[in-house]
């Protein structure tokens, strides 16, 4: 990269914009004895705060430090093994 | 000398230019008068002779995203328009020049409608001047083709890291046969230095270009930047102009040139293929009216030569600027540009603006003797000019 | 005027009988003989039969002049009949050159040197048809080098590099032929 010229161009790291986590307004819980594994929450979080853990018994992990609680998670789940709680 | 004439259309000038400059990527839409250019470059494509992919696309506006992908990529990359093209393209020009991503364009100046018109006008190209992208215009299809070659060095060098484009007028070039040196391969090789652009796309190595800036200054600070790279091109466009004349034999001057000026009094200035008329105009009215009239061909518009003009006029009588475009009620924006050189300086000479050869109207080398002729008058007689603002038809 | 050294031609024709092409092999030849020419199409809403043109310059120097040509020294006519519907004479210069396509000598008055050549009957000769009509644009620039003092090789060369193969060999042969029969009177 130049040393010439200010550029537009970022990035990608973690938490750029602090601990998203303290926007949510609805927190998602995980049931995992209703999850059939099939993955769509992992797949449409639109801020890949969810990890699957292959062998474990949850089989999904939500990191709450960047969720912002939008809900996909829990419309797209076929079980709800995810529903939406009011955050305390 | 390495070198062999050819004749060749101000189009097919570009294409040889653009082949020899060995462009990895190629996507435009067709409009007259550019099409040859882009139909040329398809041939030699097709027939192996040029190793690049054609993109086809749907509208200019695609033609110019899809060489700003693959020069963001890492292609050296080239498209052409003219006219009501260069204006559906024109929110992707900011994109590019704001990406600082080196890419040429050749702009056959066309005049823009209503009503529906093909011959040639600045108004096109004119409408680009505050997108950042350099901007070059030609007076012959010999300078169309070491151009082009030249834009392709500039827009690569660190030092400016802009596009650029490179302008010819519609038919009076684009489709013009005349002689043409063309350069052996060997040269421009040794002419241009393999690409550099500021940053690649690659697979793998996520960046993220023109994200939404925290801080607003961070923005301003780019804009400025590319302000300084344009005043920094100034000087790479010399050395490019002292490099290829030192490879092929030819020079043209950097910004400009400035033609019988030694001793002139009074000055025409011009850009495009009418400079040739004018050349012819000075001659006219120096060898038979005796008159000490000198010409200044601006050859790049962006960046401005302000430094240039205000060199050549600072003790001239006069000044008259030729304009083939216009802001309505400001009058033509070279003309503009030119008094606001002069007056950043202090330098009060008069200069008028002519306004002609608009929607291709005919301008001979006779015309424009004739209106210097009045303006050189009426400067010496009174040493100013009642109307700064001239709509000037020549014709008979 | 210093304007005078560059020769200036206009070319008048019908849309698809090629006078594009004939200013275009003009200029090639032209640099064979160490001469600048410049090739200059008019372009509208032309179809095929309508009266178009094109223009030439030919110099010694480059030419620096690129506006459209007024007044020119030589008028070249593919086909006689467009002078019922257009003034081809229109700007010719005074003691200025009228080349016609043409059997026989064509009554023009005013003045100028006429120069006729009967470049359907050539064309025929060597069967140079193509959707009925006469090729004709060749051996008018086979006879318009004769008037200019351009050697017939250079025009047999150029039409050689442009148009590939015998018919561009048969092309060649009618331009000599033309170049040989052109008749001029003052």
């Amino acid at each position: 990269m130049s040393d010439e010229s200010v550029l537009p161009l970022a990035r990608p790291m973690i938490g750029v914009s602090g601990k998203t986590g303290s926007w949510r307004l609805q927190r998602p819980l995980y049931d995992s004895s209703k999850c059939i594994k099939c993955r769509l929450c992992w797949l449409y979080c639109p801020d890949s705060t969810i990890d699957i853990n292959e062998g474990s018994a949850d089989f999904i992990t939500i990191n709450y430090d960047y969720c912002k609680g939008c809900g996909i998670c829990s419309n797209v789940c076929p079980t709800k093994a995810i529903t939406m709680a009011p955050e305390g | 000398m390495g070198v062999a004439l050819k004749t060749l259309t101000g189009n097919y000038a570009v294409a040889t230019a653009v082949k020899l400059a060995r462009v990895n990527v190629i996507s435009a839409y067709p409009i007259t008068p550019q099409t040859t250019i882009v139909e040329k470059l398809a041939e030699m494509v097709e027939l192996g002779e040029l190793k690049a992919d054609m993109i086809r696309v749907e509208s200019e506006h695609s033609a110019l995203a899809a060489v700003y992908g693959a020069a963001s990529g890492g292609a050296r990359a080239f498209t052409a328009t003219s006219s009501h093209g260069l204006l559906y393209m024109h929110e992707m020009l900011w994109w590019v020049a704001g990406s600082r991503i080196p890419v040429v364009m050749a702009v056959v100046t066309r005049t823009i409608g209503p009503p529906w018109n093909i011959w040639t006008d600045h108004s096109d190209v004119m409408d680009q001047r505050d997108t950042g992208w350099l901007i070059t215009f030609t007076e012959n299809n010999q300078e169309t083709l070491d151009e082009t070659i030249k834009l392709f060095r500039i827009t690569e060098d660190e030092r400016v890291f802009l596009p650029g484009i490179v302008t010819l007028d519609a038919f009076i070039l684009s489709h013009t046969t005349e002689p043409v040196d063309v350069p052996d391969q060997s040269l421009v090789d040794a002419f241009l230095p393999p690409r550099k652009q500021p940053y690649v796309f690659r697979a793998g190595e996520p960046i993220i270009m023109g994200n939404i800036p925290r801080d607003l200054k961070w923005n301003m600070m780019m804009r400025e930047d590319i302000d300084k790279a344009m005043e920094r091109a100034k000087k790479v466009i010399e050395e490019a102009d002292l490099l290829w004349g030192k490879l092929v034999g030819r020079r043209y001057g950097g910004l400009t040139e400035c033609y019988r000026c030694e001793d002139a009094k009074h000055f025409i200035i011009g850009v495009g293929a009418w400079v040739g008329d004018m050349r012819e105009a000075v001659d006219y009215l120096r060898e038979k009216l005796g008159l000490r009239v000198g010409l200044i061909k601006i050859r790049y518009f962006r960046p401005f030569p302000r430094e240039d003009i205000i060199k050549w006029l600072n003790n001239a009588m006069s000044a008259v600027v030729f304009d083939r475009s216009v802001s309505p009620s400001a009058g033509g924006p070279i003309f503009v540009e030119v008094l606001a050189s002069l007056a950043s300086a202090g330098v009060r000479t008069p200069v008028r603006g002519v306004i002609a050869g608009l929607a291709g109207v005919d301008v001979t080398p006779e015309d424009i003797a004739n209106a210097v002729l009045t303006s050189v008058s009426e400067a010496e007689e009174l040493g100013t000019f009642k109307q700064s603002v001239l709509w000037f038809y020549g014709g008979e | 005027m210093v304007f005078d050294d560059v020769v200036e031609i206009r070319f008048h024709g019908r849309g698809g009988q090629g006078v594009v092409t004939a200013a275009n092999v003009l200029v090639d030849a032209l640099l064979k003989v160490g001469l600048y020419g410049q090739a200059i199409p008019f372009f509208g809403a032309e179809r095929r039969g309508a009266p178009v043109v094109a223009y030439a310059r030919v110099s010694k120097k480059p030419i620096r002049t690129r506006s459209s040509i007024r007044r020119p020294n030589i008028v070249v006519v593919l086909d006689a009949k467009l002078s019922e519907l257009v003034n081809v004479l229109e700007g010719l210069k005074p003691g200025g050159t009228i080349l016609i396509n043409s059997p026989g000598k064509p009554d023009i008055k005013g003045g100028f040197k006429v120069c006729y050549v009967d470049a359907v009957g050539i064309a025929l000769r060597h069967n140079l048809v193509l959707s009925g009509w006469a090729l004709v644009n060749m051996p008018i620039v086979g006879a318009l080098a004769k008037i200019l003092g351009v050697p017939v090789e250079a025009v047999e060369e150029s039409i050689r590099e442009r148009i590939e193969g015998r018919v561009g060999e048969l092309n060649a042969v009618a331009a000599r032929e033309a170049f040989n029969e052109v008749v001029c009177v003052e």
